[in-house]
C-alpha cells in the first residue's frame, strides 16, 4: 500500500480551518506595505480537511517500522524501549509553555532540572562540567573539539590535526574537519582494536586530540585504553570519548577515570529519548577541568540555592545553538535517570551487554564473526561466508525487514566487510532475541537453498527495494537543467505566473 | 543466558575492561517508581512559572501561536516518535514521506527549487547557509546586515571561527564576502528592504541569505520573489510549543544551482522494480558517513518530529489559514501600537519603519513596566538593550492569534495603571 502526497489529495474545495478574526479595527498588509514587499502568489500549499490529514497521516504512520512494534538491532544505535512516561513529563505545562527569554526568577524549576541532569550525567561519566546545549550527538562532537581548540590555543598552541580510527563513526572525521582540524587516520590491529604502533607513529606535537569510542564499534573494549591515554597525554593532546557507546558501561567504569578530557553523551540513545525519525535529539557534552573555562554560554550556576544562567564565560567558545539547548529532550533524559537511579543504570549496562554475548552466541555459527568476544553492548558480524551464493549484508537486512525486525546497521564499520553489526539493547526479552535468531538462520538457510528470493526481498513492505541509482540519475539531469522533474520535491503540475 | 552463552558470571563478560577502572557503584540515588518520578518532575515543573497565552506578549524568537490539536495527535503517534532516521527506506515510508511533504511545503513558502529535511534550529540554520556560501564562493567573510537575531550571530561565529570565516556587520559586501545575511522581519520585527539587500550581494557577486519568519511567508514576499539564493529559518511557530527554546526545528532552501552544497539530509522519490513510488534519502554522497572528513556538514540527522509538526501545522492551516494568522497577528499588533504610542512617555522607536507582528517601542524605565506587567500575570516585551546597547529603553511586543483583543485591552489597562 502506499498513499498519495498530501498535494495530490488536495481539492480547491476544502476551506482552511475556522479560525478567530482579528478583532481590532486596524489596516490590511496591503494597505500599508508596498506592493514589492508582498507575496505576488500564495504558496502551493495542501487543501485538506482535518479528517483527510488524520487519514494521511495514520497511513503514512502504517507504513513506518518502529521501537514501539519492532526490535531495532541497529548496531551503535541503541535503540532501546522509549518510557512513555517521559513523554508525560516533557509535556508538562509547566516545562512546554515555557518561554526562553522568561526572568530567571520565574523559570527555576527547569534550571533545577538542568542542574540536576548535569549534575547526574557528570557521575556517570565522571567529568567536571557537562554543557547540555548540543542539539545531536554530532553537534556536540563538534562543540567539544571547538572547546579543545580553543584549549590549545589559550596556551600559545596551534596543534592542526586530530587523530580518528578507522573503525569511527563518520561523524568524527566530518566534526573535526569542520572545526578547521586535519584528519589523520588510525589503523585498527588484527583483534580489531586500535594499533598502538601505528597510534604512536601519528602522535606528535601538531596532534590535538585523539577521537575515541570505547568500547569501540566493533563492540570491543579497548583493553589498552589506560595506555592510550597516557601515550596522548604525554604529547600534550587531549582525548576525546564519543558517546554513541556509553550504554555497554554505566555503573561498571566510566570514561572520566580512563583519561577521556571531553566526553559527548546521546541522550536519544543513552537515555531513552526518543529518535523521533531522526531527531530531535540532545548531544551533551562533558568536560575535565582543563576545559571548563571554554564550556558554550550559557552554563547553569547554582548558589546558595539559586540558580542563574551564567553569560559571563570570557574563555568560552560561544554559543552553539539558540537558547539552552533541545530543552524538552533534557525533561525526557531527566526522567528516565530518576527512574533507572544508579542501580536501574548498571543493571541496563549489565543487560545490554549480556543480551549482546547470547545474541552473537545463538548466530556464530550462522554468520562470520571476525573478531574474538566476549563483545560488549553490541557485535559486528558479516556476511561474508555467504559470498560464495551472491548473498550480501544487505540481502540480509533486507529478508529482516520482511520478517517483522528492523535491520541491524550494515556495512559499518567500513573495516569488516559486508558488516552486520548488531546492539540489541536491555530492553529486548530473551524471547526476542531467539526470534531473531531464528530468522537470521531461516535466512542463511534461505541463502543457500534459494538466495534469489533474498535478492527479491522485501515483498512485504509498502514498496520493494527502490532503484537509488535511477534516482540519482533523474536528480543529475533536475540539477543539470535537462529535467524539470525536481525528485527532490512535488511540484505543482503548473506555476502560477510570477514564480 | 550466561550458560547459553557459556560462561560463569557477568564478569567474565567484563573481562576486557582493567580491574583499576571498575567502579563500585554510580553515586546516583537508587531508581523511583513511576508514581514518584512524576511527582519529582512535577514538582520541578511547578517551580517555574507559566503565563497564559493570550497574556504573552515577548517573542524574540519563540512565539505563542495556536496549535491545532492535530498536530500532538499525530507526532504522538509512536510509529512517529519510536521510529529510527530512515536508513532502511522500505521499512520507513511513512517518515520519509512525511519529509519529502515538509521539503516540498518549505520550498513552496520560501519559492526556491529546494528544501532540506530540516536542521536543528534557526540559529544553527544560519550558520550552515553561512558555510554553503563559503564554500561556494571560495570567499572567507560574511557580511551580517541589521537586525539578525543575536543569538544567531553568537552561534554563526562560532561555526566561523573552525573553518577561519570572518563575521562582519555592516550592508556592504566586498570582494571578499561570501555572503549578506539579514532577517526579515529582523529582530526587532521591523521589515528590510530584502531586494535590495539581495541585489547588493550579487554586485559584489555574493549570496543572499535570508532569514525568515515562516508564517510571514503567507503575506511578505518570499526568498524566491526578492532572488536571495538561501532560506532560513527558525520553524517553532509552525505547531511546536516554546519548550524554553528547544526542540525546534530549522529550514533551509536554495536555488537548484546549491543542492549539492545542502547540508543535513535530503529525500527524494525513487521507484521499485513493480514501479511503485517510494521515498529514499537521496545525495548522500554529501554526507558524513560516507564522505568522513570530505562532507558539507557534519550533521547526520535532523529534527525529524520537529518537521513533522510544522508539516502537519502548514497542512492543516493550508495557504489560506496562514494567511489568516499572518493578517490577524498583523493587525493586531498595529492596533496595539498604536494605542502603545498614544500613552504618556511611550513612543514607536523606528515610526518610519514598517513591522508585521512584533515592533520596537521606545519607554524609559523597560524593565521597570516588565517587571510591573508580571506582577499581573502578563508575560510583556522584551528589553532588547541586553544585546544592543544602543537600543537603550527599546522593548518589543510580540501579537498573534492567542492575543485576543480583550488580552489587549488588559495589557495596556495594566500599563495605564
Amino acid at each position: 500500500m502506499t498513499e498519495p502526497l498530501s498535494f495530490e489529495k488536495s481539492r480547491r474545495s476544502a476551506g482552511g480551518p475556522r479560525l478567530p478574526g482579528a478583532g481590532v479595527t486596524a489596516p490590511e498588509p496591503s494597505q500599508i506595505l508596498a506592493p514589492d514587499q508582498l507575496r505576488t502568489s500564495p504558496p502551493e500549499l495542501p487543501r485538506l480537511s482535518e479528517p483527510e490529514i488524520m487519514r494521511h497521516y495514520s497511513r503514512l504512520a502504517s507504513m513506518n517500522y518502529s521501537i514501539s512494534e519492532q526490535f531495532y538491532p541497529l548496531g551503535s544505535c541503541t535503540m532501546k524501549y522509549n518510557p512513555v512516561v517521559n513523554e508525560a513529563a516533557a509535556s508538562l505545562p509547566g516545562f512546554a509553555g515555557l518561554h526562553p527569554y522568561q526572568d530567571e526568577d520565574s523559570v527555576q524549576g527547569a534550571l533545577e532540572l538542568m542542574w540536576r541532569l548535569e549534575q547526574a550525567l557528570c557521575a556517570v561519566v565522571g567529568v567536571e562540567r557537562v554543557t547540555l546545549q548540543p542539539a545531536a550527538g554530532a553537534h556536540g562532537e563538534w562543540t567539544a573539539l571547538r572547546m579543545i581548540k580553543a584549549y590549545h590555543h589559550s596556551r600559545g598552541d596551534a596543534r592542526t590535526e586530530v587523530l580518528v580510527p578507522d573503525s569511527a563513526h563518520g561523524t568524527n572525521p566530518a566534526s573535526a574537519a569542520l572545526s578547521g582540524f586535519h584528519v589523520v587516520e588510525v589503523k585498527s590491529g588484527p583483534d580489531g582494536r586500535i594499533s598502538l604502533a601505528d597510534l604512536e607513529s601519528k602522535l606528535s606535537p601538531q596532534v590535538a586530540a585523539l577521537m575515541l569510542t570505547n568500547p569501540n564499534t566493533l563492540g570491543l573494549f579497548e583493553r589498552e585504553i589506560l595506555d592510550i591515554a597516557e601515550m596522548v597525554h604525554a604529547t600534550g593532546a587531549m582525548l576525546y570519548y564519543d558517546g554513541a557507546n556509553l550504554n555497554a558501561f554505566m555503573g561498571i567504569c566510566r570514561p572520566g577515570d580512563m583519561g577521556f578530557d571531553a566526553v559527548h553523551m546521546n541522550l536519544h540513545k543513552t537515555f531513552t529519548t526518543p529518535h523521533g525519525g531522526g531527531g530531535p535529539g540532545a548531544g551533551p557534552v562533558g568536560v575535565k577541568a582543563d576545559l571548563v573555562p571554554f564550556l558554550p554560554t550559557p552554563t547553569v550556576e547554582r548558589t546558595n540555592g539559586h540558580l542563574k544562567l551564567d553569560f559571563k564565560r570570557p574563555k568560552s567558545i560561544g554559543r552553539v545553538r539558540s537558547f539552552y539547548g533541545n530543552f524538552g529532550m533534557l525533561v525526557r533524559a531527566y526522567s528516565y535517570i530518576l527512574a533507572m537511579g544508579g542501580d536501574g543504570l548498571t543493571q541496563a549496562s549489565h543487560d545490554a551487554v549480556l543480551g549482546a554475548n547470547y545474541l552473537r552466541k545463538q548466530v556464530e555459527d550462522d554468520l562470520e564473526m571476525p573478531h574474538d568476544g566476549p563483545c560488549m553492548h553490541e557485535f559486528v558480524a558479516s556476511a561474508h561466508n555467504l559470498a560464495p551464493e551472491g548473498i550480501r549484508a544487505l540481502d540480509i537486512a533486507k529478508a529482516l525487514l520482511d520478517r517483522d525486525f528492523y535491520a541491524p546497521t550494515v556495512y559499518f564499520p567500513l573495516v569488516v566487510p559486508e558488516a552486520i553489526m548488531v546492539e540489541p539493547t536491555e530492553t529486548e526479552s530473551r524471547a526476542t532475541l531467539d526470534a531473531f535468531a531464528a530468522a537470521i538462520k531461516e535466512i542463511v538457510a534461505e541463502a543457500r537453498s534459494n538466495p534469489q528470493t533474498l535478492h527479491d526481498a522485501p515483498q512485504k513492505m509498502p514498496v520493494g527495494r527502490l532503484d537509488e541509482v535511477a534516482a540519482a540519475r533523474k536528480i543529475n539531469s533536475y540539477l543539470q537543467g535537462q529535467s524539470d522533474d525536481p525528485v527532490l520535491r512535488w511540484k505543482p503540475a503548473e506555476k502560477p505566473a510570477g514564480k | 543466558m550466561l550458560a547459553a552463552i557459556g560462561v560463569r558470571s557477568m564478569e567474565d563478560l567484563l573481562v576486557d575492561i582493567p580491574s583499576a577502572l571498575r567502579i563500585k557503584a554510580l553515586d546516583l540515588p537508587a531508581g523511583l517508581s513511576e508514581h514518584e518520578t512524576m511527582a519529582q518532575i512535577s514538582s520541578l515543573a511547578a517551580g517555574n512559572r507559566v503565563f497564559p497565552d493570550r497574556l504573552t506578549f515577548r517573542g524574540g524568537g519563540v512565539y505563542r501561536r495556536f496549535i491545532p490539536a492535530a498536530v500532538a495527535a499525530v507526532t504522538s503517534k509512536p510509529e512517529f516518535y519510536t521510529a529510527y532516521t530512515p536508513y532502511q527506506p522500505e521499512a520507513s515510508q511513512g517518515t520519509l514521506q512525511a519529509i519529502f511533504e515538509f521539503q516540498t511545503l518549505i520550498a513552496e513558502l520560501t519559492a526556491l527549487d529546494v528544501a532540506n529535511a530540516s536542521l536543528y534550529d534557526g540559529a544553527t540554520a544560519v550558520a550552515e547557509a553561512a558555510m554553503m556560501a563559503h564554500v561556494h564562493t571560495g570567499r572567507d567573510e560574511i557580511v551580517v546586515s541589521g537586525y539578525l537575531h543575536p543569538e544567531y550571530v553568537e552561534v554563526l561565529r562560532a561555526f566561523s571561527d573552525g573553518r577561519g570565516i570572518k563575521v562582519r556587520k555592516g550592508t556592504e559586501p566586498g570582494p571578499k564576502t561570501a555572503a549578506v545575511i539579514f532577517q526579515q522581519p529582523d529582530f526587532l520585527g521591523l521589515l528590510v528592504d530584502a531586494k535590495t539587500l539581495s541585489e547588493s550581494a550579487h554586485a559584489a557577486g555574493a549570496l543572499a541569505i535570508a532569514c525568515v519568519d515562516p508564517i510571514s511567508l503567507a503575506v511578505l514576499a518570499p526568498p524566491g520573489q526578492y532572488g536571495a539564493d538561501i532560506a532560513v529559518g527558525e520553524g517553532q511557530q509552525l505547531g511546536l510549543s516554546p519548550s524554553y527554546g528547544g526542540p525546534h526545528v530549522g529550514f533551509i532552501s536554495c536555488r537548484k544551482e546549491l543542492v549539492r552544497r545542502l547540508p543535513g539530509r535530503l529525500v527524494g522519490t525513487a521507484y521499485d522494480k513493480q514501479g511503485r513510488r517510494g521515498f529514499n534519502l537521496a545525495l548522500a554522497a554529501r554526507e558524513q558517513h560516507i564522505r568522513r572528513e570530505k562532507a558539507t556538514s557534519n550533521i547526520c540527522t535532523n529534527h525529524s518530529l520537529c518537521a513533522l509538526a510544522a508539516s502537519v501545522y502548514m497542512t492543516y492551516m493550508g495557504p489560506d489559514g496562514m494567511r489568516q494568522v499572518a493578517e490577524v497577528g498583523f493587525k493586531r499588533a498595529h492596533a496595539l501600537a498604536e494605542r502603545l504610542g498614544g500613552l504618556p512617555g511611550w513612543e514607536l522607536a523606528f515610526p518610519d519603519r514598517q513591522f508585521l507582528n512584533e515592533f520596537p517601542m521606545r519607554v524609559a524605565k523597560g524593565p521597570a513596566v516588565i517587571r510591573k506587567l508580571a506582577r499581573r500575570g502578563i508575560l510583556g516585551p522584551l528589553d532588547v538593550r541586553r544585546w544592543f546597547r544602543e537600543l537603550n529603553g527599546v522593548v518589543t511586543f510580540t501579537c498573534t492569534e492567542v492575543n485576543d483583543p480583550q488580552a489587549l485591552d488588559e495589557l495596556v489597562a495594566a500599563l495605564e495603571s
